[in-house]
């Protein structure tokens, strides 16, 4: 909300400064945008006046005028303005001042032969408008020598606040001043209704034909009004805050508005058909065209005020164009109604109508500031726009909206942290207009303020801001009705508690660190979540950048990589490839990839921490570490640069899954993994016949053509929450044997389908004792390898333990592995 | 159609359905409509046709050659995937082999994420003060991300929210959560008190520009025990941004505000230069963050008692304070994964946030 520092004067005795009332408005809760004081740069311009304007004698555009600049001095200036004439009054800038429009500081000097020694000024050189057409023409009583910014009313600074949601009574001036003089900044000045007389019937009468429509209206009609534009001092102040004026019985509604936080409407009696207007729902297949020129259908949701033609206005929200005042309106109905600020929300936010009336409105206004309201803007019409007034016409009836609230003085400190006698606890009340009903050594019980609807809102019938209890649905009973009674008995105090620390500003109150339990906390993560960050470090160390990507994707896309159910498409996606939630992240990792090549960088490895959704429910979102790796590894004499491959992947899952502690010796792979992997390229690796833990390979050429990626490329997903949590228990003792372990080489020849695994897992399964390891170190086809046969070349380590092995116990062991790898593969030995 | 155009049709399907490769079916499509080749043969004759007949005979020979193309297309598109089948089945590698010994890469070469980097080091420096870290789904129900914390359907509050929502069920949207907040919630369920959490995570709010993102992240903090009260909020907050930013002496503001959650609410800005963009210095407010004591219907919603226990709670964005902290101009990198950013930005895997070592 916008207004000026005289209006607000105009409100709160003080002598404040600008700097000092902004300080003030940020500690209490009335939040600064912005100050625009559009005086400041022009503060040392000055009125002046053209004493001659002569033609400039070596220039043809331009002319040569004296200026007396009211200080006894006359100077001698060269001006292009057209408009340059004997004995006009200006605006003069002199030599080492800022011309904020132009941007340069004034220097005299002399132009074709001709001294200048000011400057006449356009209001586009002041920057107070696009007006270029010539120098400032102002009236000829202007004050000679004056500063110019205090003759035009510019030294007003403009201060903008933001209201938040619980405050309607500060979206008004009135209630600023309310609050700073509460804080100490001055004094609110006293105010009252003038009256105005009933000359005449009422020539509306109100209607609430549905109490949901409106709670209660006052209305009265002023006749022969002349609708012309409202004083200067009005439309200067409209202006400033942003509004344009429009005709004085708007202006007069809008300045209400904001001066006082009561919106009204007023209606052209000529206009209205019919003798009532009814406040009631509205009935389906209705429209109405409202003040901004737009046409609305309006629901049984939405209260409306009609007369026998149909709806005039949306009720609280905004008018309708046709029974609106113009230059033509001659009588005019003033409303001034009261509405549930619940509804006032719903049917603007379903007609996306935001309009100063509405703000005000929703967030609650003044319940009991209807006859005194009524009878100041009556008065106001009258003294604008001539006139007599009616009788006042009305329906329904004020709610109650009076309740009290208790504080315990000590809850001051023992809820909000500061020590503060119970005395200044009661002023600050006091001074924000609550009224004391009791007191004793303890505690206060105060009666709210009709204008504090966000204090003890739950006892007050006209309900505006918070909501009611929403209490979990599964709690116990008891716990619930305790918690509640609980609630009840306490908001209203926190309530108090707040405005009493709001006033004196929340710097006052003493910081205290938070006390620990012990010198040293215990872990912050848990298991799962420390698994999590040394997943991300693992990666990362494996040369990988973590990333961040967006969890939803276009839906084409994701479809590439998994289901796409409807329930996961956003109803409302901020664009139109952002609408499904990823069925894994390494879709939006591929995609990042892809952008990535598009920009020359076509050898990267990114990995993430992040969701794959399966559904709407908690469990349906599945933590996952995935990564991509794209293009070739690094050029490097040492080592040959390569395409990345699906064992690079396969390495970086097992390389996390290692370090979660997943006993690697129990785990599977089978090729079996989802359909965005090459099929012969990829697997998933399983603990026993349920778990999966990861899947890893290279990407399908089919998603790398849809992706537009070059490739090669290769993914892998750890799915974290499968990674069970590892067993904590003591290592035993370490396997020293006295004896040197052996090491023997074998090489099988085995069919192409048999896979590594299976012969690894029967040469270490030969002999358990004996045999420590099994490692795979040569893979060998072509000559002297039957086609479709491999060659599978294995180092297995013996490890003695009561003595040294004779050359017949390794013959034996030797055999026995030679025979388990047959067994299990139909391997034969290579010659 | 005349006969013999249509059994060159059935000619040539049959002879599509018996080309088995690529190369059969161009050597189908070269005889029928190559330079040579028979139906374009028809089509070169359709000069020698009398008149009358000129003009229905040649829609019939363009229709039929309309008609052989689309088959042959589709039996390429049956071919071509026939043909990568046998290429993948062909490519096929023993996937159990074991893996190389060591990564393409090194810890050089990778980097953590910024966003990450911040949360580990909220996580030690909350983690001293005793919080523990909890975590919620990102796909909520109305009643956890508004109803529970106050908001009620009409809030004013809730425009300010731009909520994404999914697809009603049971009369009920999902929401994607616009805040962490429903993790208090979540954790006020699912424990008794005294709690102390931070819930640092992913939210989403239908906003797109230049320092807005649709996905961002937050970090909760919710403290409730007996005796907690503003100063120890107050507390808190200090002594985190003063570690979180390395200034000893950051100043730090408290402006009272207002959020349906908590009550009283207050604003935290921290000083700044806004001409320089140096933190604690310069005479300038930055808002960095929201707070306040946790309302006695957010408590009461979750069964809690609020005449027994209190607290307070505060949200504040990760990409801002990791902007700040590192002089990050632009919001909108930290999303696109660009790896001359990651590199940039990125932190070393091997030096976790650790308070021993200096956060």
């Amino acid at each position: 909300m916008k207004f000026t520092l005289s209006w607000l004067r105009d409100h709160l005795e003080t002598d404040a400064s600008v700097d000092d009332i902004a300080r003030t408005l940020n500690a209490i809760g009335l939040e600064v945008e912005g100050i625009e004081d559009r005086g400041a740069a022009l503060a040392s311009f000055r009125i002046a006046r053209v004493i001659e304007a002569v033609q400039h004698p070596n220039a043809d555009r331009l002319r040569h005028l004296r200026v007396d600049i009211g200080d006894g001095r006359e100077l001698s200036v060269v001006c292009g303005a057209p408009n340059a004439r004997t004995g006009m009054m200006g605006v003069a800038a002199l030599p080492g001042e800022f011309v904020p429009g132009t941007g340069i500081t004034l220097k005299a000097g002399e132009i074709r032969g001709v001294k200048s020694e000011a400057m006449m000024l356009s209001m586009r050189e002041m920057g107070l408008g696009d007006d270029h057409t010539g120098i400032v023409d102002l009236p000829a009583d202007a004050p000679l020598g004056a500063s110019y910014v205090t003759w035009a009313g510019l030294d007003d600074p403009i201060i903008e606040i933001s209201i938040t949601p619980n405050r309607g009574d500060a979206l008004s001036v009135r209630g600023v001043a309310r609050d700073l003089a509460a804080a100490g900044l001055g004094t609110l000045k006293p105010w009252s209704a003038p009256k105005a007389a009933a000359a005449y019937k009422a020539p509306l009468n109100w209607k609430i034909e549905d109490p949901r429509a409106c709670l209660w209206v006052l209305g009265r009609a002023v006749r022969g009004v002349k609708n012309g534009p409202s004083p200067k001092w009005l439309q200067d102040r409209l202006v400033a805050i942003g509004l344009r004026p429009i005709s004085a019985l708007v202006d007069i509604t809008n300045f209400f508005t904001f001066d006082l936080g009561r919106p009204l409407h007023v209606f052209d009696v000529a206009k209205v058909k019919g003798t009532n207007l009814t406040m009631r729902m509205a009935r389906d297949g209705e429209t109405l065209t409202a003040l901004n020129g737009k046409d609305y259908a309006l629901t049984a949701e939405d209260g409306v005020i009609a007369d026998e033609a149909g709806p005039e206005a949306l009720g609280g929200v905004i008018g309708g164009e046709h029974s609106g005042c113009d230059e033509t309106t001659t009588e005019c109905f003033i409303e001034c109604a009261l509405f549930d600020p619940v509804r006032i929300a719903l049917s603007g936010r379903r007609h996306d109508v935001r309009t100063d009336a509405r703000a005000r409105f929703e967030r609650g206004l003044d319940p009991a500031f209807l006859p005194d309201a009524l009878e100041a803007a009556t008065r106001m019409i009258i003294d604008l726009c001539g006139g007599e007034a009616s009788e006042i016409s009305e329906a329904g009836a004020e709610p109650a909206w009076k309740r009290s609230a208790t504080l315990r003085f000590e809850r001051v400190a023992s809820y909000g942290g500061l020590d503060l006698p119970a005395d200044e606890s009661v002023a600050r009340l006091e001074r924000l207009g609550f009224t004391m009903q009791a007191r004793d050594a303890a505690s206060v019980t105060v009666a709210v303020p009709s204008w504090r609807n966000d204090v003890a809102s739950d006892l007050s019938a006209y309900r505006a801001g918070g909501g009611a209890l929403a209490q979990f649905a599964g709690l116990d009973p008891a716990r619930a009705a305790k918690a509640a009674e609980g609630c009840a008995a306490i908001e209203p105090e926190c309530d108090l508690v707040e405005e009493v620390l709001r006033l004196g500003g929340l710097d006052a109150v003493p910081t205290v660190s938070l006390p620990t339990s012990g010198v040293i906390p215990p872990a912050a993560f848990t298991p799962k979540q420390a698994r999590a960050a040394l997943a991300r470090r693992v990666l990362a160390a494996r040369g990988m950048q973590e990333s961040v990507t967006f969890a939803f994707m276009e839906a084409k896309t994701a479809a590439l990589f998994g289901a796409t159910p409807d329930a996961l498409r956003l109803v409302n996606p901020i664009a139109a490839d952002l609408d499904q939630m990823r069925p894994t992240p390494v879709a939006s990792l591929l995609l990042a990839a892809s952008r990535n090549a598009a920009r020359g960088f076509a050898d990267v490895a990114l990995a993430e921490l992040g969701a794959a959704y399966r559904d709407i429910t908690p469990d349906g979102q599945a933590a996952v570490a995935a990564g991509v790796r794209h293009g070739a590894t690094p050029r490097h004499w040492a080592e040959a640069s390569r395409g990345v491959d699906a064992m690079d992947a396969k390495g970086d899952a097992l390389a996390v899954l290692a370090a979660l502690g997943v006993p690697m010796a129990a785990v599977q792979v089978t090729a079996d993994a989802p359909g965005f992997y090459h099929p012969g390229r990829s697997g998933v690796v399983r603990q026993g016949p349920k778990t999966v833990l990861a899947t890893f390979g290279e990407i399908h050429p089919k998603v790398l053509e849809a992706l537009d990626l070059p490739g090669p490329a290769v993914a892998f997903e750890v799915f974290l929450d499968a990674v069970a949590e590892p067993k904590r228990r003591k290592k035993g003792a370490p396997d020293l044997p006295a004896f040197q372990p052996l090491r023997r080489d074998f090489a099988f020849i085995v069919e192409d389908k048999v896979t590594a695994e299976a012969l690894l897992r029967a040469a270490r399964g030969a002999d358990k004792a004996l045999i420590t390891d099994v490692a795979l170190f040569d893979v060998y086809r072509g000559k002297g390898v039957p086609e479709g046969s491999k060659s599978l070349a294995i180092q297995v380590t013996l490890q003695p333990r009561e003595a040294t092995l004779t050359d017949a116990q390794i013959e034996a062991v030797a055999d026995r592995v030679v025979a388990a790898v047959a067994k299990a593969t139909g391997a034969v030995l290579r010659a | 159609m005349t006969d013999d155009l249509a059994s060159l049709q059935a000619e040539t399907e049959t002879a599509l359905a018996a080309a088995a490769d690529l190369r059969a079916l161009d050597a189908v499509r070269v005889g029928v409509l190559g330079k040579s080749g028979s139906l374009t043969g028809l089509l070169k004759g359709l000069g020698a046709v009398p008149a009358e007949q000129r003009k229905e005979r040649g829609a019939a020979l363009n229709r039929l050659k309309g008609a052989i193309e689309a088959a042959i297309e589709a039996r390429r598109v049956v071919l071509d995937a026939a043909a990568l089948d046998a290429r993948l089945a062909a490519e096929r590698i023993d996937v159990t082999l074991p893996p190389r010994a060591s990564a393409p890469g090194t810890a050089a070469d990778g980097g953590i994420h910024p966003i990450a980097r911040t949360m580990e080091e909220l996580t030690a420096l909350f983690g001293a003060m005793g919080f523990k870290v909890a975590e919620g789904p990102d796909i909520e129900g109305d009643w956890y991300n508004f109803g529970a914390l106050n908001i009620p359907d009409h809030h004013p509050a809730r425009q300010d929210h731009d909520t994404f929502y999914l697809p009603e069920v049971d009369g009920k949207r999902p929401v994607l959560r616009t805040h962490t907040s429903p993790v208090q919630i979540r954790t006020m369920l699912s424990q008794e008190p005294p709690i102390r959490v931070i819930v640092p995570g992913r939210t989403y709010r239908a906003d797109h520009d230049a320092t807005h993102s649709p996905m961002f992240h937050q970090v909760e903090g919710l403290v409730i025990d007996r005796g907690i009260t503003l100063g120890h909020l107050k507390g808190c907050l200090i002594d985190f941004l003063r570690a979180f930013f390395g200034i000893a002496d950051l100043p730090v503001r408290f402006r009272s505000s207002y959020f349906p959650f908590t009550e009283p609410s207050m604003e935290v800005d921290i000083g700044w230069s806004r001409k320089t963009g140096e933190l604690g210095k310069g005479g300038d407010w930055l808002e960095i963050l929201g707070s306040g004591m946790v309302h006695p219907k957010v408590l009461a919603n979750c069964g809690i008692d609020p005449r027994e226990w209190q607290g307070f709670a505060f949200g504040m964005g990760i990409e801002r304070i990791t902007m700040l902290k590192h002089g990050i101009p632009d919001l909108r990198p930290f999303y696109e994964a660009d790896i001359r950013w990651l590199r940039h930005y990125g932190a070393d895997p091997l030096a976790p946030a650790t308070l021993h070592e200096g956060v």
